[in-house]
């Protein structure tokens, strides 16, 4: 799994941190997601998964291959 | 009842996508019917009033889902046709175009539209006059951005009228690319209701230091000479003259097409705890009604991120059949806003505190994160340039925590 994240389209919701913590943070000053981890391990890929499909702004995308 | 195998999902914003794709990842393969009545595939609106507006995003960037995406959905796609009206016996949701689509299960996610005011035309019965706008739609942000940069009232005077989150951020992107903006207002600090007093006055000091004139009055009326809008009148008498008005005066659900489906429309379309509004009928988004299990009381919650994680339950519950195990939608209501280059974000209900308790960095720093107390309960929380502290306040507004913190 490779993870992609659309910084300018982030609302800084922080769901996906709440979803998966290990994957994503944000930057402090505007909530901005971070991504920490780009090919997380297989134990995390629902958590992304979740993370992906619960972000509000649609600025995650998963490349499942 | 068996597992549904034709669902029609009404809507097709945020909240209707955001269902349609939690149907197909939840495993469901039935017939996917998803109605719109606007021409453009699924976009996201907050972008409207703030990246949209000011021209520093094309409409394309506006797009949930490409259309790769989208065909991986393998949906019965029907865009630019708006339902008129929901046949529950029959099972049917009649379309404008007078085609039917026959489903064993509908989710309701039409959303909202704008109020008008007087004078101004409503959809169908009337045309508003030239000049005169509401900001809901693609088409309508593209509309007033063409009256604000092209044409004779290029760089006039914007009235925006209203003073919420809507009217705020387009009166704060509007001058930003040279309008001429009055912001009419009906209380001192505008904004506090849903931000608290705090952060609204910060923000009322923005406004007023980048130069929009902040005007106190209501609005009772538009006013228009030859088909082109001159102002609007207020309640005192007086007039209020501009270029171009902006009404930002709250939404209505779009629930006209209900009318005789028996459903309740009370507010929104009415739901229980799960997001039922009847037997094989559910609502998400804008549109929806649900009664808040901590005070009880229907609530309907016109924020993005509200439509999609109500979306994602109402496509799990709707999933899990009459006989599942189906859950209360319990959210914890997050918003955003843009203005000044500064990013406000909320939880809960910050605008219901009575006190503001920081507890990080302060108001006069433009960088903070404050619990919002109410009766000695935490029921909102806000903050700038703070997501980490914010963040960290989120659970307590889930709970309703006391506050102060009991000791660990």
């Amino acid at each position: 799994m490779l993870v992609h994240i659309d910084q300018d389209k982030c609302c800084g919701a922080g769901h996906c941190v709440v979803a998966a913590p290990e994957v994503f943070d944000q930057r402090d000053e505007d909530g901005i997601v971070l991504l920490l981890d780009a090919r997380p391990p297989a134990d995390l890929h629902q958590a992304v998964q979740d993370a992906a499909a619960v972000c509000p702004a649609a600025a995650i995308r998963l490349d499942l291959a | 009842m068996t597992a549904p195998r034709r669902i029609a999902v009404v809507g097709a914003g945020a909240a209707g996508l955001h269902t349609a794709e939690a149907l197909r990842r939840a495993g469901y393969d039935g017939r996917l019917t998803l109605v719109g009545d606007e021409e453009e595939p699924p976009y996201d609106r907050p972008p409207l009033s703030k990246h949209l507006l000011s021209g520093q995003w094309q409409p394309d960037r506006l797009t949930l889902r490409d259309p790769r995406a989208l065909d991986e959905l393998r949906l019965d796609l029907r865009l630019g046709v708006r339902a008129r009206r929901l046949d529950r016996r029959a099972r049917t949701v009649h379309l404008a175009d007078g085609r039917e689509v026959p489903c064993d299960a509908v989710v309701i996610a039409t959303g909202v539209r704008p109020r008008r005011l007087p004078g101004a035309g409503t959809p169908g019965d009337g045309t508003p006059p030239a000049g005169a706008h509401v900001l809901r739609t693609l088409a309508d942000a593209l509309a007033l951005r063409a009256d604000l940069c092209e044409g004779p009232r290029a760089g006039g005077r914007l009235l925006v009228v209203g003073g919420g989150l809507l009217g705020a951020e387009a009166a704060a992107t509007a001058v930003g690319i040279g309008a001429e903006v009055t912001w009419l207002v009906s209380t001192d600090t505008p904004l506090a209701a849903v931000l608290g007093t705090e952060t609204a006055a910060l923000l009322t000091g923005l406004h007023r230091g980048h130069g929009v004139r902040i005007h106190r009055g209501t609005a009772t009326g538009l006013l228009s000479r030859g088909g082109r809008a001159t102002g609007v009148r207020l309640a005192d008498g007086t007039d209020l003259a501009a270029d171009t008005v902006l009404t930002a005066i709250g939404s209505e659900p779009a629930t006209e097409w209900l009318a005789d489906s028996g459903l309740g429309l009370d507010g929104g379309v009415v739901c229980d705890a799960r997001c039922a509004a009847g037997p094989g009928v559910w609502a998400a988004g804008d549109a929806a009604c649900w009664p808040d299990p901590r005070t009880g009381r229907h609530r309907r919650l016109e924020q993005r991120t509200n439509a999609t994680e109500q979306a994602l339950h109402v496509a799990r519950n709707l999933l899990a059949g009459p006989d599942g195990t189906t859950e209360v939608y319990t959210p914890v209501p997050y918003l955003w806003t843009d203005q000044y280059g500064l990013r406000v974000q909320a939880f809960g209900s910050p605008g219901a505190a009575d006190r503001f308790e920081p507890v990080d960095g302060s108001p006069e720093e433009h960088r903070f994160a404050a619990a919002c107390v109410r009766d000695g309960r935490v029921v909102g929380a806000v903050g700038i340039a703070s997501a980490r502290a914010l963040r960290g306040l989120r659970a307590q507004v889930a709970a309703h925590a006391p506050w102060p913190p009991e000791p660990a």
